[in-house]
């Protein structure tokens, strides 16, 4: 996520955007009313529909538009990547509005951030962020027909409720369609906000229900189009072979033979950033243009480029990793302390120490990159982007293009997968760079080689905690030790250690009542491009801190989910600012809005402890794993079951989990994102991992980088959402952070083997 | 260049293309037949099956000069309006996350069922093994193959 780097010092940015969406909403009522025909405008198509004459449409705001076929159109303006976000936020909005669910139409918006508020999709916060936007989008336009309605029939606007994209007068059978309002709702005022009331919690029907998502056939039937799938004529396709080291450069090159072959037309150079790569730069390298995807990646196989490799030619990720984890046991730099963890240290009378580890990941998601850029004669660009924050892209190809803002228009087309890698725009780039260059429509392609050789990774890591026991078998100590190279040393090499952003990620935020703490990092360097994946750094900081209280039960000799229990405390509000310096970000939201409440974090560890029957007796040759990590604001409790099937091989049979994530908005997408989430997870945990041998890395797809096939997926994985009329937090990151632990405290019991690097063989 | 006549979803087509480029770009690129997707270009996704004869195939690993006269079908052409009996039960079990992998996962289900029109659990994870899903879908695709096979 971005904010990590930006939008976290940024806090009032997302308010900022909530208050810009009503502003804007005004200027473009205006607009919408004077226009009579024809053109674009928000997004709606002005169409002419046959004998009845022109189609008029009305829109209160830039997300909603009716027109006088009673045809509701909303506006997903946040990225589709596969979380159904496209799906659950025009939800709130049509539910707010009483629209018919089954006539929606949904148009994606372009990339704009000016008329549509943040577009940045990541960090779990579209929901988050935009659940009261929405709601108040859809009241105003409920709002504005009701009073339209009740005008016309000349009734109190109390009078009238609207369902089915009519507006009904109560105690009548009085109805009027949204469409035949549309043209008073022309002549009419935006109403003062603050008359505008939205819907109790308890009046939705769609919020908090299952909800198909709205491509779902589109996709069944091949029709839905994803980032390559846009078609330009005269369009090249390009394949780069880039830097094969971050930070490499070209000599020279000759391109005598990949021109030659059948279809190639012509070679150009990308000038890359070199070194610091920077998280929204292209790599250096030779493009090959050909009309057809085949013909320029057998290209690209025929260029004989001379390489520079640079300073990280000798780069080895493993010798990294094992000097990580030694530098540990020196110390390091304090990022939050409470209490004297020496003292606790030296009255011990035991002491637990252990170092976990765990590999960089690239996001291999389905879809490799794939950018069509179309340079125009007039010095403006249209992009078709698979991306996940269009406004960074646009602001990337105008700064590379050398052109303004208003003059890069990029259209955002569906995902195949995002899970942060395509926050990045360094795709987005090359192919506005390669049309500059071509004067054609470009497709940039990348293949599952160019995907894994030159992902932002996630990190590798080690993570060292000492936890220390009284006599008693009191907890008295935590000492965790978190070293990676961060995010910003992408772009900054002096950035040594993880952020406060980074180490609010699990680690600063350990939530759990132990006298005396003490967090500590210690200095690494980035290498190669560090991102962030799905729940970023919280997977390093969930499977080290979990895993450890498992032992530390063990330990003890006590159950671990009584233990959880027990050490949350007292049901409270968390506040971290103290003990860290006042560097504890809480994901960029203030902890008066969104408190770490130890309350809620044990209801779910206790519904997770039912759902699962935690305390049953197990058939022998099985075994339960637990953990609970709350993350972008989510609280997630887990339960992994696992056995062996007669071959040896590990199966996971069950999986449970508990969440609270406030009001749940599209049920069925979140019980998906954990099913996903858990998938995913299984793949970090067991399959998964990049290294690098000479700064190069050593995967090159997927028999090499494995990820988890369905014979490896768990079989059954249960959803227990928590009823819940709090703020609604994200679910796409939250689900992954506790279920390594929790597989992996099971396969302990399973086979006294305790795990403590990953990925992990049984 | 050379030229040849296929038959896709019933259709025949004309195309020139290197004899080696594979089905996949054929389809994607000569005929902008966008179903059928790119995943890894070495058969180890699924995300570009299609069936020939009514055969599960990689089409990125199957050079044009190998298709022949059979039958090629794409996610465009399993069925006529959409209402393949798996394509109805992926709707009901909204089994797409992000999607992209899809189109594979049913062509290659679609493949399995008119082979074993009731496979077991594991008879369906075998089919299915070859076909990857980033997202994690696999166990709604395993309820919807069970739907769609109990019709
Ligand atoms: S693209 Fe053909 S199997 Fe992956
Ligand atoms: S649904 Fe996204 S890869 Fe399968």
């Amino acid at each position: 996520m971005k904010n990590f780097i930006p939008v976290f010092k940024d806090k009032n940015k997302a308010s900022e955007d909530r208050s810009k969406i009503f502003v804007a909403s005004r200027r473009d009522f205006l607009k919408i009313g004077s226009l009579a025909t024809g053109g674009f405008l928000l997004g709606v198509n002005f169409q002419c529909s046959g004998p009845k004459g022109e189609v008029v449409t009305f829109a209160p705001n830039v997300y909603i538009s009716f027109d006088s076929d009673n045809q509701v159109t909303l506006i997903a303006h946040r990225s589709e990547m596969g979380t159904g976000i496209r799906t659950s936020l025009p939800m709130i909005m049509a539910d707010e509005l009483g629209a018919d669910w089954s006539k929606i139409k949904i148009v994606q918006a372009e990339g704009d951030e000016d008329k549509y508020g943040n577009q940045n999709t990541d960090g779990s916060f579209s929901v988050r962020m935009f659940f009261e936007p929405m709601r108040k989008a859809g009241a105003t336009a409920r709002h504005m027909l009701i009073q339209a309605a009740a005008a016309k029939w000349g009734v109190d606007p109390s009078e009238c409720y609207t369902e089915n994209s009519e507006v009904h007068l109560k105690e009548s059978r009085k109805k009027v369609t949204f469409g035949d309002l549309v043209q008073d709702l022309l002549v009419m005022p935006l109403p003062d906000p603050a008359a505008v009331k939205t819907k109790e919690l308890s009046e939705y029907k769609l919020v908090g229900t299952d909800v198909a998502i709205y491509d779902a056939k589109d996709i069944a039937t091949g029709k839905a189009v994803f980032g390559a799938d846009v078609d330009l004529p005269n369009m090249q396709i390009a394949m780069i072979a880039r830097s094969p080291v971050v930070g490499a450069k070209i000599i020279s090159y000759n391109d005598a033979k990949a021109l030659a072959v059948p279809g190639v037309n012509q070679v150009v150079k990308i000038e890359g950033a070199g070194i610091p790569p920077g998280l929204d730069k292209p790599l250096e390298g030779l493009a090959v243009l050909a009309s057809n995807t085949w013909a320029a990646k057998k290209g690209r196989e025929a260029l004989e480029i001379e390489w520079d490799l640079g300073p990280n030619q000798d780069y080895n990720s493993t010798a990294q990793l094992e000097a990580m984890a030694k530098s540990t046991l020196q110390n390091g730099k304090v990022r939050r302390e409470r209490g004297n963890f020496n003292a606790a240290k030296s009255s011990a009378a035991k002491t637990l120490d252990k170092t976990f580890k765990i590999p960089f990941y690239a996001h291999a998601t389905m879809e490799p990159i794939a950018v069509i850029a179309d340079y125009k004669g007039d010095g403006s660009v249209e992009i078709w982007a698979p991306s996940q924050h269009p406004q960074w892209a646009r602001g990337a190809v105008a700064g590379a293009l050398g052109i303004e803002l208003p003059q890069v228009k990029i259209n955002v087309t569906l995902l195949g997968g995002g899970f942060g890698r395509k926050s990045k725009p360094d795709g987005v780039i090359e192919a506005a760079l390669l049309s500059k260059a071509a004067k054609t429509p470009v497709r940039v392609q990348w293949t599952r080689e160019d995907d894994l050789h030159h992902d932002f990774y996630h990190s590798h890591s080690a993570q060292r905690i000492v936890a220390t026991l009284d006599g008693s078998g009191n907890l008295t100590g935590w000492n965790q030790h978190s070293v990676f190279p961060a995010i910003g040393a992408t772009g900054n090499p002096d950035e040594l250690h993880p952020s406060d952003g980074e180490l609010g990620l699990g680690c600063t935020d350990f939530p759990f009542d132990v006298p005396n703490i003490r967090i500590e990092t210690h200095e690494s360097k980035a290498h190669t491009r560090i991102g962030w994946l799905r729940s970023v750094s919280n997977i390093n900081h969930a499977f080290a801190a979990q895993c450890m209280m498992d032992e530390i039960a063990e330990a003890r000799g006590v159950d671990p989910i009584q233990q959880a229990i027990e050490l949350l405390g007292e049901d409270r509000d968390l506040n971290f600012a103290e003990e860290t310096g006042g560097k504890y970000e809480n994901y960029g939201e203030k902890i008066e809005d969104f408190p770490w409440n130890t309350g809620r974090m044990k209801k779910v560890i206790q519904a997770v402890a039912e759902k699962s029957n935690w305390s049953q007796n197990l058939a022998s040759g099985k075994a339960l794993g637990f953990a609970a990590h709350k993350s972008f604001l989510t609280y997630v409790a887990c339960v992994v079951m696992v056995e062996k099937d007669a071959n040896g091989n590990l199966i996971i049979p069950e999986v449970h989990y508990a969440v609270d994530c406030g009001v749940g908005v599209n049920t069925d997408r979140i019980k998906s994102q954990f099913e996903g989430g858990a998938q995913f997870a299984t793949s970090l945990a067991m399959t998964s991992a990049i290294t690098f041998d000479k700064g190069q890395v050593q995967q090159h797809n997927f028999d090499s980088y494995q990820i988890i096939r369905m014979p490896q997926s768990p079989k059954k994985i249960e959803v227990h959402i928590i009823p819940s009329t709090e703020k609604p937090t994200g679910v796409g990151e939250p689900p992954v952070p506790p279920y390594i632990p929790a597989l992996a405290n099971a396969v302990y019991k399973l086979t006294g083997k305790r795990i403590y690097e990953l990925p992990f063989k049984v | 260049m050379e030229n040849y006549t296929l038959t896709i979803n019933g259709k025949k087509q004309e195309v020139s293309a290197e004899p080696d480029m594979p089905l996949l770009w054929v389809l994607r690129d000569l005929l902008n037949m966008k179903g059928t997707k790119f995943g890894c270009g070495q058969a180890l996704c699924g995300a570009c099956t299609v069936h020939l004869d009514d055969v599960a195939v990689r089409s990125c690993s199957l050079p044009i000069s190998e298709v022949g006269a059979g039958n090629i079908t794409t996610i465009e052409g399993l069925s006529e309006k959409g209402d393949h009996p798996l394509q109805e039960a992926w709707v009901e079990h909204v089994v797409p996350q992000c999607g992209y992998c899809q189109g594979g996962q049913i062509m290659t289900a679609a493949a399995l069922l008119k082979q074993n029109p009731t496979p077991s659990e594991a008879e369906i994870e075998a089919a299915m093994q070859g076909n990857l899903c980033r997202c994690g879908t696999y166990n709604r695709i395993k309820s919807a193959i069970q739907t769609a096979a109990s019709r």
